[in-house]
């Protein structure tokens, strides 16, 4: 009854838009939605054809439907491990990066103290510098690291974690920060007079009342995570290749199995995308709540 | 969850320490309850951000201050070890960067010149892209949540697994653009190479277009959600129509996030490594070849990574002088306006 109602109330005005509007609205939808859609339907069809199919002219239909590709990624190459790592890599480092970010946005919702502006503006800007120019250093700085302490940073999944969850860590507390904000301070100040305290306030009230949140700053880092390139590229080695680097695997055999590469980018997407797609609604709310400030 | 004031209730804690004190006045127990929160709010709020602030030290800020240092040395591979060891040049690196007669200058100004028009004409097409879809989209229809979910659907996916999806479309023989341009529609006498030559700046541009305008496009989605009804109830009475709505409320009612997006589109697509790097592979053409994947190559591709250092600090220092000025030049803008 209310669903229907909604519908028949448009969101910008209570008169019908005029037809051109209609059709421009159509018309460039359309449009847009092909060329959305078009690379995502050539993933999903070519990961059904037989090899034969991918390697001759492009065909919109596959001549048979075969998941084949979906058995043989496994063998091709090493794709469960390298699968694993980055479940591993990217899961601490997202793991490790809220909470990092829910203690440090914490202290700017809620405090205010000498350097505040400074701290905000000086790690939101971090996200500005390239990539490029902590990637030799850091490289190096790993590197030495090792060589002094034995520690193995470089090329292991713990100097990735490391790297990861800074990359961020930035737009989490800045995002953490606008809904902590909008979580009434009265809630917990009366968890302060009830006995708890800073820390409990965080833990009782605050981080219960921030779970979308929280849950969608967590969505982000994921991503973050499986999908950086970069750095996995120079910073991990046949044990601990990521998915990001190991599925270049598939074309430097002498022959390029596409139907299979197809196949290996749809299953590393799915949990990504279904996840992000799940919560875009509380990654928007968060995104007008950091931005309103 | 009830809803306290602290003028309700006196905080247990004050009853304590008054208990302890000896029956002091109201305003002094206020006095003695506020002096130990202030001791725990100095010292709290640092303890807290300590180990966000220890991560960025440990991954941008030190790298960066190493980066600068290492710019001035000859960092070749000899020296790779222990990299403190290397001989100090001066601004030698710096020297051969600028030296556009050279062919290594000459090799980094061209990598510039095409990042620089790749980034004005994909960040455009991105935001044109995002704001026509944010717009039309504005309104409830039948099957708007489904429409959205497949424009975010290309920002979701995992960079690598788009990049290659297109690798794939774009091959010559069998892809499947050449496909409908040469087979299907025949509008070239041969097919076209996309993966080499001028044509990959335009292959270039159309993978990070079709990456990037999601983002514009959910950004502005949520600000526009922010806009008041009323506003256009108030045009609508005053006989707006639907574009001039679009024109007076829309988009002079989002300025505040264009100004943040179009920063950080313009960052992201200058600095991008990733679709050059996954569509040409090690070897990009010289029309894509991005300042990152530039410095990446030849640093890589040497070891001679004080040079590579120097190239990444002059790249910071452009970055930094444009952003500087864009904020100078959008928040002027909008302080006359408001005036």
């Amino acid at each position: 009854m209310s669903e229907t109602l909604a519908a028949k109330r448009p969101h910008r005005s209570p008169t019908a838009p005029p037809r051109s509007f209609v059709w421009t609205r159509r018309i460039v939808l359309t449009l847009l939605s092909l060329f959305a859609a078009t690379p995502i339907y050539v993933m999903l069809s070519s990961s059904l054809k037989p090899l034969e199919d991918v390697t001759g002219k492009f065909r919109w239909i596959p001549s048979e439907l075969t998941i084949r590709p979906y058995i043989d990624i496994w063998d091709t190459i090493p794709l469960a491990k390298y699968f694993w790592n980055s479940v591993i890599v990217a899961g601490a480092a997202t793991v490790l990066s809220v909470t990092v970010a829910i203690f440090a946005a914490y202290a700017v919702s809620r405090y205010n103290f000498r350097g505040k502006r400074v701290f905000t503006i000086s790690v939101l800007s971090t996200q500005m510098f390239p990539g490029i120019l902590f990637l030799l250093p850091l490289f190096l700085i790993f590197a030495n690291i090792g060589d002094a302490t034995g520690i193995p940073l470089s090329g292991s999944r713990g100097g990735l974690i490391l790297t990861y969850l800074t990359f961020s860590l930035p737009f989490s507390i800045w995002m953490l920060v606008g809904y902590f904000d909008s979580i009434p301070r009265g809630l917990d100040e009366a968890a302060r007079v009830d006995g708890c305290g800073p820390l409990g306030a965080l833990f009782r009230v605050v981080v219960p009342a921030a779970v979308p949140g929280i849950v969608a700053v967590s969505v982000y880092a994921f991503m973050t995570a499986w999908g950086e390139v970069l750095f996995a590229s120079v910073m991990t080695n046949s044990e601990t290749r990521t998915l990001a680097v190991g599925l270049q695997g598939y074309s430097t055999q002498t022959e390029v199995y596409w139907n299979q590469v197809m196949a290996a980018s749809l299953v590393v997407s799915v949990p990504v995308v279904a996840g992000f797609l799940l919560l875009q609604r509380f990654l928007v709310t968060g995104l007008t709540a950091g931005s309103v400030k | 969850m009830t809803a306290l004031t602290t003028t309700d209730l006196t905080p247990p804690r004050a009853v304590d320490d008054g208990a302890a004190g000896g029956g002091p006045t109201p305003g002094r127990r206020r006095f003695r309850l506020r002096l130990p929160d202030r001791l725990r709010q100095g010292g709290l709020p640092y303890l807290l951000l300590l180990p966000a602030l220890l991560f960025e030290l440990l991954i941008h800020l030190v790298p960066m201050v190493v980066g600068v240092v290492m710019s001035f040395k000859e960092l070749t591979q000899f020296y790779l070890r222990d990299w403190t060891q290397a001989p100090w040049t001066a601004l030698s690196n710096y020297e051969v960067a600028v030296d556009f007669d050279a062919p290594i200058g000459a090799a980094l100004l061209d990598s510039f010149a095409v990042t620089c028009l790749f980034t004005v004409v994909a960040v455009s097409l991105s935001w044109l892209l995002g704001t026509t879809a944010a717009i039309l989209m504005q309104e409830t229809f039948r099957g708007r949540g489904l429409l959205r979910a497949l424009f975010l659907t290309p920002y979701a996916l995992p960079i690598y697994a788009a990049v290659i999806t297109w690798a794939f479309i774009l091959q010559r023989d069998n892809g499947m653009l050449n496909h409908v341009i040469h087979d299907q529609l025949g509008l070239t006498s041969d097919p076209t190479f996309w993966l080499i030559g001028d044509n990959s700046f335009v292959s270039l541009v159309l993978v990070a277009v079709w990456r990037n305008w999601p983002f514009a496009f959910l950004i502005l989605m949520a600000a526009m959600q922010n806009i008041p009804q009323e506003q256009y109830e108030a045009a609508q009475l005053d006989g707006a129509g639907v574009w001039q709505q679009i024109r007076r409320i829309t988009l002079p009612s989002v300025r505040p996030v264009n100004q943040v997006l179009v920063l950080v589109l313009f960052l992201w697509t200058f600095n991008d490594f990733n679709v050059p790097y996954l569509l040409f592979g090690r070897a990009a053409p010289e029309s894509a070849n991005l300042i990152s994947l530039h410095i990446y190559q030849s640093s890589f591709g040497t070891w001679n990574f004080g040079f590579g250092s120097a190239m990444s600090v002059l790249l910071l220092l452009f970055l930094l002088l444009v952003t500087a000025g864009y904020l100078l030049f959008t928040s002027r803008g909008r302080k006359g306006e408001h005036v």
